[in-house]
């Protein structure tokens, strides 16, 4: 039977030849290239110059690439840490109270109405955030106004002491509906009665809430610490729309940083540098997690 | 007793909808002042600030900037991209999946992780290989480049959910069909493509939307107007037209209302597929 199935097994490669192909073409190749030229010098005309590590060095000693990261770190907090706060209490608020008092129908429409951020494009909310964050005729400015409160608006985006704020503001928003949608479907599986008996022993709704529902859905709570923290180290699109890493470099991120030596510097082997590095760390980021994933849930 | 203990319950009742409904207002507000704003006249905007009502239903403003950002050409090269992008990485995923799910090919624990790291890499180290290597073979700003580039990344994802899908199908049905003398196209298409449907309608529905919802390599690759996408054209807009504000307002509305039509149609498509890709 086993040499049956193992000769019915053969003849499938063929369905990888494509897929290998192209995936060793257009990924494989570009990647391996690209830490080939993290040791060159190079302006995209004419021939590299091999100069080893000296690329790394400068990165190093060169503040843009520290204040890059620290940036990201950043964003870490606006679009893992907090979101995932927020959408963990919201999630038990909208299944547990919401539909036990309103119903199911209330509860869906709210969680649809979080997520909506999520379906547009991000350049496109950050654009949309652009505009309210004008200095003369922007949407918070005129709020405040109508507050009363002339005396904090700004040029939110163009001071040096908000603009990364501004920018984590807008992410905040970006990102709640996809923690609040993943947690609500996890509280799905988690099974009544313990809350029920823990109600019994005198639990109060924190005790509740620290020890089974975030224990029980912890699994979903890694894949989106995971997916969001990877997702902050490759932001792009609102820096270049709104700030384009200004002022100065006080919104400066990894990725901006090395597109302008590519495309603006003709710095290509420092672009490479900057872009082989934040590789490296999300590569080790998600080995850790997945690490420490496995060794948990055994 | 009954009766305040009611009266406190109603109380937290309402106090905790009023929080929930403020807090709904402000994800929402951002849409709200977009839509208002493409229906203005700058003279309105400058009279009455960002947070009035617009005065009337005025289309004028939409109609001018959906001109001048040639907004057709933008919708119909991204709905190309998209489509293209979408079934040819379902195709390239299905095949592969096929190969190392049902086929069980030597080696696919090393394919899958690789597949695996290629979901995880940052966009930023293909784009300078990939934009020298498009311009030696006259690829560069061309939409074909970016179908290419987008099939290949979104079907690493494909690879590895169908793997995990195919893996668990019953043996005993493959192995019925095969001695049936079913070939391996026949088994592929009559077999297995009708059993994971619902699979690859989730992931059809995503690829559409993340190729949608591109913008880094499409910036990249993508340098003229004719060949650029909805969101493309969104950020070139406004850096070209820095002080028409209500013209910026309204391209940002023509940014978010194919989302939102997407969002409509493919919400239960959506919802279903988030949750299966989070526990995966």
């Amino acid at each position: 039977m086993a040499h049956k199935i193992s000769s019915l097994s053969k003849g499938y490669v063929v369905f990888l030849l494509p897929g290998v192909f192209a995936f060793l073409l257009l990924i494989v190749f570009p990647f391996l290239a690209n830490i080939g030229l993290s040791f060159t010098k190079w302006s995209g005309i004419g021939k590299p110059i091999w100069i080893g590590l000296a690329n790394y060095d400068k990165a190093m000693g060169d503040s843009s690439f520290w204040a890059s990261f620290k940036n990201n770190l950043l964003l870490i907090v606006a679009m893992t840490i907090i979101p995932t706060i927020i959408g963990l209490f919201l999630a038990t608020f909208l299944f547990d109270y919401i539909v036990d008092k309103f119903g199911q129908g209330v509860s869906s429409f709210f969680r649809a109405g979080f997520y909506l951020p999520q379906i547009i494009p991000l350049v496109v909310a950050a654009i949309v955030w652009r505009w309210i964050y004008q200095p003369n005729w922007g949407a918070l400015n005129g709020l405040l106004k109508s507050l009363g409160l002339d005396s904090l608006t700004r040029a939110w985006l163009g001071d040096h002491s908000t603009a990364m704020y501004a920018v984590m503001g807008m992410m905040v928003w970006f990102q709640i509906g996809y923690p609040l949608v993943i947690f609500m479907a996890a509280l799905q599986r988690v099974d009544p009665e313990l809350y029920e008996a823990a109600a019994l022993d005198g639990a109060s709704w924190l005790q509740k809430f620290f020890y089974i529902t975030i224990h029980l859905i912890r699994p979903e709570i890694y894949v989106v610490v995971l997916t969001t923290a990877i997702h902050a180290l490759k932001i792009f699109a609102p820096i270049y729309a709104m700030t384009r890493g200004g002022p100065g470099k006080a919104t400066i991120v990894a990725s901006y940083f090395s597109y302008q030596n590519f495309f603006e510097r003709s710095n290509v082997g420092y672009g490479a540098t900057i872009a082989t590095v934040l590789t490296i760390i999300i590569i080790l980021l998600t080995t850790v997690f997945i690490i420490v994933q496995t060794r948990r849930e055994q | 007793m009954v009766n305040r203990s009611l009266i406190v319950n109603g109380t937290v009742k309402s106090i905790s909808l009023i929080a929930l409904i403020t807090l709904l207002l402000i994800m929402v507000s951002p849409f709200a002042i977009i839509t208002f704003n493409a229906f203005k006249t700058e003279d309105e905007l400058y009279a009455h600030g960002p947070l009035s009502l617009p005065q009337s239903l005025n289309f004028k403003n939409l109609r001018e900037t959906w001109a001048r950002v040639d907004y057709t050409t933008k919708l119909w090269n991204s709905l190309v991209i998209s489509t293209a992008v979408a079934f040819l990485a379902i195709g390239v995923s299905l095949f592969n999946a096929y190969a190392l799910g049902i086929g069980r090919v030597k080696g696919k624990a090393f394919l899958l992780v690789f597949f695996i790291l290629a979901i995880t890499l940052p966009q930023e180290v293909l784009a300078y290989p990939l934009y020298y290597f498009f311009k030696s073979v006259g690829l560069y700003n061309t939409r074909l480049a970016v179908i290419l580039v987008f099939t290949v990344l979104h079907a690493s994802y494909g690879t590895y959910l169908l793997t995990s899908v195919f893996s668990v199908f019953t043996r005993e049905l493959i192995d019925a069909a095969m001695i049936d003398g079913c070939n391996k196209m026949q088994l592929l298409f009559r077999i297995v493509v009708p059993l994971s449907m619902p699979s690859l309608s989730v992931l059809f529905v995503f690829f559409f939307i993340w190729t949608w919802n591109e913008f880094f390599l499409p910036l990249v690759f993508l340098v003229s107007n004719a060949k650029q996408t909805v969101p493309l054209a969104a950020a070139v807009f406004q850096t070209q037209h820095e002080t028409l504000l209500t013209p910026q307002s309204a391209s940002a509305f023509l940014g978010v209302l194919p989302c939102i039509i997407f969002f409509i149609l493919f919400q239960r498509t959506l919802t279903k597929g988030i949750t299966v890709g989070a526990i995966k």
